[in-house]
């Protein structure tokens, strides 16, 4: 892993693609690193076009700019291939991650000319069975954490695991769904 | 022990709010600041703090509210941006010249028109004349670091001025870093209880504040504001030794990244800093001996230290986030060729327009202004002092 990681996510307004850039930030400060997370800001719409970014390093980070040649791309939306470049400035040896019940050759075709490596999840399926609803952010981030390997399964699902019983202490009946879709998130990510 | 956390710049801010427990904070959301109200609001829900929230109609009368509630003898804290600062214009002098220590957070933003929310220096740069102390921030841990200290700056009895912490929207308001917090009962003993000598509320001592001043005394009052702020920058100085006692965070007047020996430098407010410091390790790399002068200080400008520590240089460019439309650059430019004038074989010097609006820079884009500086060098020639940078001068096709 090169000293700062840098993440590049894609999704669309209301999907949780700020979310789960926060939330990989706050896992990542938990195994001892030095995080940014922020979103790119403008009028923001239901369904429209947003981006989030992460940095994640061993040393302090000082820079202060969005991210224009990431080591992953997320993209939480597939739809959004056909009007955004998701892999423009992803290093060579990058890997873009992104949300479709097809495979990564199958998915290939519609990435106009990326020849790098592709991992897919079906995250709405996992989301869908394990929630009862379409919150694609949670295994997404499972499937982030699992390919950028910036900490291992067994200490994220543990860090996890407290934070939803922080975060949802009022309705502690969602947390075995929500960690149901991590656990499956990291196994089905191809 | 400090202790280690990761927060946005805004909930830096709101953290630091809670830690100091204010008596009054008198508030109007807007975009990027409102975080900071709205995270206060809760720890007063929550019986965290025992402020007297006083949520208002406008920010003129967040400000006039502020006036009201420091003048009683309350520590009174606000937040605001962009458009919100110009409203509260008129009432930033009547906090300044009445001498009421009133904390102000900014959150830095454009201001209409064309409307946007972004980043840009204009709002609090307009503000610099309103007799208001200025303090600016490259990160979240310097917006808290600062916001702690202001305190005690604007309350000292030589100063007694209201003053104003600034740091970039969304830049680092919104973005989630690390940040080392100090510990709750250390700020509260840093700050201390607030006891001002004149108020009020103080039946012993009626008094009134801020009626019409005539001709025969207005100019010696005028004076003696000039003088608090005058004695600002000493007790600045003694406020961050003591910070840095406690935290062992050291903070100055300006900071200075491999300046020493540099023959090159750029001048930078805000979180360009941090992407200039990557830069400049950058360049050193490839042998160049490029520096930094990042501004903490904005008023009072600390003008003669601030020629001392660039007239080695051979080129510098001064960076404004905001365009004061005066055809010579922006503000900083403008101050900076003031505390060089005089200054013999003083460095050549440009002023770029950057940032504005939110336009993002990166580390390329600084990059391109010391290539400019050495260009300058080897040509022996300044060219337009006045420029914009990454700007399109024609339409993309």
């Amino acid at each position: 892993m090169p000293k700062t990681t840098e993440i590049r996510w894609h999704g669309r307004g209301g999907q949780g693609a700020k979310t789960a850039s926060l939330l990989l930030a706050d896992v990542a400060f938990n195994t001892g690193k030095y995080v940014q997370g922020f979103p790119e800001y403008g009028p923001e719409r239901m369904g429209a076009p947003i981006t989030a970014y992460n940095r994640i390093s061993d040393k302090k980070i000082r820079v202060h700019s969005n991210i224009y040649d990431p080591n992953f791309v997320v993209v939480v939306d597939e739809t959004l291939l056909e009007s955004i470049p998701v892999t423009k400035g992803l290093k060579p040896d990058g890997t873009v991650i992104i949300n479709t019940p097809k495979s990564p050759e199958e998915i290939r075709p519609q990435l106009k000319g990326w020849s790098g490596i592709i991992k897919t999840i079906d995250a709405r399926k996992i989301s869908e069975e394990a929630l009862g609803r379409n919150f694609p952010n949670t295994p997404m981030l499972a499937a982030v954490v699992k390919v950028s390997g910036i900490m291992d399964d067994k200490e994220f699902i543990s860090q996890m695991k407290h934070s939803f019983e922080h975060k949802f202490a009022s309705k502690p009946e969602v947390i075995s769904g929500n960690m149901n879709a991590l656990e499956r998130s990291l196994k089905e990510v191809r | 022990m400090s202790i280690r956390e990761r927060l946005s710049g805004n909930e830096a801010i709101a953290t630091a709010m809670k830690q100091i427990n204010p008596d009054v904070v008198a508030a109007f959301p807007i975009t990027p600041s409102t975080e900071i109200p709205q995270y206060f609001s809760k720890y007063i829900a929550d019986g965290l703090v025992d402020t007297e929230f006083v949520p208002v109609e406008s920010e003129h009368s967040a400000m006039s509210a502020c006036v009201g509630s420091e003048s009683a003898g309350a520590r009174t804290m606000t937040a605001t941006s962009s458009c919100g600062l110009a409203l509260m214009h008129e009432i930033l002098y009547i906090a300044a010249s009445n001498r009421l220590p009133i904390t102000l957070a900014v959150v830095n933003r454009a201001l209409s028109g064309p409307i946007n929310i972004n980043a840009d220096h204009s709002d609090s740069m307009g503000s610099r004349d309103a007799g208001w102390i200025q303090i600016y921030s490259e990160s979240n841990q310097e917006a808290y670091d600062n916001f702690i200290q202001a305190v005690r700056i604007a309350e000292h009895k030589d100063v007694r001025l209201p003053i104003m912490v600034c740091q970039d929207g969304f830049i680092t308001s919104h973005a989630v870093e690390n940040i080392e917090l100090i510990e709750d009962d250390k700020v509260k003993e840093f700050v201390g209880e607030y006891n001002p000598k004149n108020y009020l509320l103080n039946n012993k001592q009626p008094m009134s504040i801020g009626p019409y001043d005539t001709p025969a005394y207005y100019m010696e009052h005028k004076r003696l504001q000039a003088e608090g702020m005058k004695n600002a920058k000493d007790v600045l100085l003694k406020v961050a030794k003591e910070f840095e006692n406690m935290t062992g965070r050291k903070y100055d007047l300006f900071e200075t990244y491999k300046l020493e020996d540099a023959d090159t430098a750029i001048v930078v407010i805000n979180s360009t800093a941090g992407t200039a410091k990557d830069a400049i390790d950058r360049l050193r790399k490839e042998g160049k001996k490029a520096g930094l002068l990042k501004i903490r200080l904005f008023r009072p400008f600390p003008a003669e230290e601030i020629a001392e520590a660039l007239k080695h240089l051979k080129a510098i460019a001064v960076m404004d986030r905001c365009d004061s439309f005066s055809n010579q650059g922006g503000p900083l430019g403008a101050d900076i060729k003031s505390a060089l004038y005089g200054t013999e074989n003083a460095p050549k010097l440009i002023n770029y327009v950057y940032g504005i609006g939110g336009r993002d820079v990166r580390v390329e884009n600084i990059i391109e202004v010391y290539d400019s500086l050495y260009e300058i060098i080897e040509t022996g020639k300044t060219g337009e002092t006045y420029r914009y940078l990454s700007v399109r001068e024609r339409e993309v096709e």
